[in-house]
């Protein structure tokens, strides 16, 4: 059996930078959002990453990476994603802040997919992460999965195993550390990854050279898909205020400090 | 304005402490509004949920059940939620922030034309609406806000409230039928550490999170993972803490064989990791840099064990910070809680 995998995954701001909040004409953005060094989302990666190895495994099958973000952003996280694994960009011209409302993002994503051609809803795995580091909401791929018809949903994948009967094998992540484990019938399914177990794929150039001629012309038929704040009003976005003083203990025996957390774990 | 509080039951028919959270926050949310609220049960016998919190002041109550609204699943748990939603009319829905929330949440909204918003961390009145305020970029900034459209769901992190306490009654609720397709995913059950061997403990007071630094060369040119396992396997006992660790340990092994053995993905705090709430937290062996300590953002009182002063738990991110080798004091540490 073959899959049409398609992953939906976009941009964020690299973890390591300084964000700050700022009022823009649009509502609320980051201070110099167009500067900032891009990533793919993380968690979106995994999920590209997965959707690479299961299309190796299953012969004819094929993956699509659909992503909504400022489109000379986009071209440079794909010269870094291209060379990870093969797949074929559908990219859309808009936001990728994490301030959008997920509903417009889901509606601009859906109908980007619907438009793909040999779409198949048979062997369709609609893969993202379980949710961005920008919004971190976990509500986009749910509402592209409601619009598509999909009521399969998984959240928080760690695995998926695609068995020969056809029916998918997934495990979720739930409360206390656990995964629960289900299987459903056949395509089509949700799937909103969290780590899954690959890591990430080095980077092979010539991966990276045939991935660019598609990246490219998709980069330039990038459908403009203004996405906005919806109909939220936004109060407040502030930066959490630095409040500890930290007291850095330099020469106290290891005696000492044993005793002076031990009370402090045992203190209520 | 009709609020609907929605919760399914535990796998022993009863309500988790977060949808009691939930519901006391509901409770008052609904006082502040000056509105009524019903409340809706999801499982496979709600019944008894429903009387344990009989009196919490719900003008009405709606059971969905079933022996297929046990298992956690999108098809079942979005067509019962929306099934209630529209017995109740309600504009305002809240639910504590469950895995098997979080999964139908948004999509049904989608359904009902409304929103959702998930992990929600306090809920307010301005202006007679309703606001919410909830984290962006991964607990990197916090917003405030409030949305027109209708029906607004909100998805209710844990904590957010003092778990509702009241008398046991009669809820004598009403069963709304839904009228399902067969379902094409079963739950077949879960994978998990052996309870003993589990180091993951919502319920826990401390977090100990360790990090890379447990696994370098020390100070005598030797690595010791060995004795990194026994102490913190050690410490996990005595303590019951629950276990937290930085990307850069679990990632060591790679291929998802972990150096430490008990460690897995799931055990990752920070950016691309959990945001665990506990009282306290005591980091080992970790730089504090930022992608890990933004996993830290709902840590009470935070101490870490690092040999570099210069690190960034020193920069306001801990209460203390002690400068020494956490071989060491681990191991005085266990030897003090030891009975
Ligand atoms: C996209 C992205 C996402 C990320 N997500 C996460 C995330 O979710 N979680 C996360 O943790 N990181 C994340 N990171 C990685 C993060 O930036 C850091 O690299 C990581 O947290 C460092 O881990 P560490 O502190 O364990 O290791 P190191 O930086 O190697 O620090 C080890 C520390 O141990 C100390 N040490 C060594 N021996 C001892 C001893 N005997 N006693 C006491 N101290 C000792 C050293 O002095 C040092 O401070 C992410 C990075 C990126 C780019």
């Amino acid at each position: 059996m073959s899959y049409q995998i398609i992953v939906c995954g976009s941009l964020v701001p690299d973890p390591l930078q300084t964000l700050e909040p700022v009022t823009g004409p649009q509502g609320p953005a980051l201070k110099n959002e167009m500067m900032l060094p891009s990533w793919l989302d993380p968690w979106a990666g995994h999920a590209l990453y997965e959707a690479a190895r299961l299309a190796g495994q299953h012969a004819g099958s094929k993956v699509w990476l659909v992503s909504l973000g400022p489109k000379a952003k986009l071209q440079q996280v794909m010269m870094t994603v291209a060379q990870k694994v093969p797949f074929e960009l559908v990219a859309l011209d808009g936001s990728a802040g994490g301030f959008t409302d997920a509903s417009e993002t889901a509606a601009a994503l859906a109908e980007a997919i619907l438009a793909i051609p040999g779409l198949d809803l048979t062997k369709l795995l609609l893969f993202g992460g379980w949710e961005s580091a920008s919004r971190g909401a976990g509500a986009t791929l749910q509402i592209v999965g409601e619009r598509l018809g999909i009521t399969d949903q998984f959240q928080g994948v760690d695995s998926l195993t695609l068995e020969a009967d056809g029916s998918l094998r997934i495990l979720e992540r739930v409360e206390g550390g656990k995964h629960q484990v289900s299987v459903c019938s056949a395509p089509p399914a949700v799937l909103g990854w969290a780590t899954g177990s690959l890591p990430e794929p080095r980077n092979n150039p010539q991966v990276g050279m045939a991935n660019m001629r598609g990246i490219m012309p998709a980069l330039q038929k990038a459908k403009p898909s203004p996405v906005s704040t919806g109909d939220i009003t936004f109060t407040s976005v502030t930066l959490p205020t630095q409040t500890r003083t930290t007291q850095v203990i330099k020469d106290a025996s290891p005696e000492q400090i044993a005793a002076d957390i031990v009370a402090w774990i045992k203190g209520g | 304005m009709s609020i609907l509080f929605l919760a399914h039951t535990e796998p022993d028919g009863t309500l988790a402490k977060s949808a009691l959270e939930s519901l006391a926050a509901t409770v008052q949310l609904a006082q502040s509004l000056g509105t009524p609220f019903t409340v809706g049960l999801i499982g496979e016998t709600p019944g008894p949920a429903a009387d344990a919190i009989a009196t919490c002041g719900a003008q009405k109550f709606l059971t969905v059940s079933g022996p297929e609204f046990s298992q956690a699943r999108y098809a079942t748990d979005a067509a019962a939620a929306e099934a209630l939603c529209r017995a109740a009319a309600a504009t305002l829905v809240t639910a504590p922030a469950t895995s098997r929330w979080n999964r139908v949440l948004p999509g049904l909204a989608h359904r009902l034309g409304g929103r959702a918003d998930t992990h929600v961390t306090g809920v307010g009145v301005s202006n007679g609406q309703p606001c919410v305020s909830r984290w962006f970029y991964r607990q990197r900034m916090e917003a405030v806000f409030t949305r027109s459209t209708r029906p607004w769901i909100l998805a209710l992190e844990g904590g957010i409230a003092a778990p509702w306490q009241g008398a046991a009654g009669t809820a004598h609720p009403d069963a709304v039928a839904v009228t399902l397709a067969a379902p094409r995913t079963q739950v077949t059950g879960f994978e998990a550490p052996a309870a003993d061997q589990q180091t993951i403990r919502p319920d826990a007071e401390l977090l100990f999170v360790t990090g890379a630094g447990w696994t370098k060369k020390q100070a005598d040119g030797e690595v010791k993972v060995a004795e990194a396992e026994t102490l913190i396997r050690e410490f996990l006992r005595l303590s019951r803490s629950s276990l937290g660790s930085t990307k850069s340990l679990v990632d060591l092994g790679g291929e998802g064989q972990s150096v430490l053995p008990f460690l897995s993905h799931l055990n990752q705090i920070g950016q691309t990791g959990s945001t665990p709430r506990h009282a306290k937290g005591l980091s080992t062996c970790c730089h504090g840099e930022e992608p890990h300590t933004v996993g830290w953002r709902f840590i009470g009182e935070r101490r870490a064990i690092s040999l570099d002063a210069n690190c960034g738990w020193a920069r306001g991110k801990a209460d203390i910070l002690y400068v020494a080798d956490a071989f060491a004091v681990m191991a005085k540490v266990n030897a003090l809680l030891a009975p």
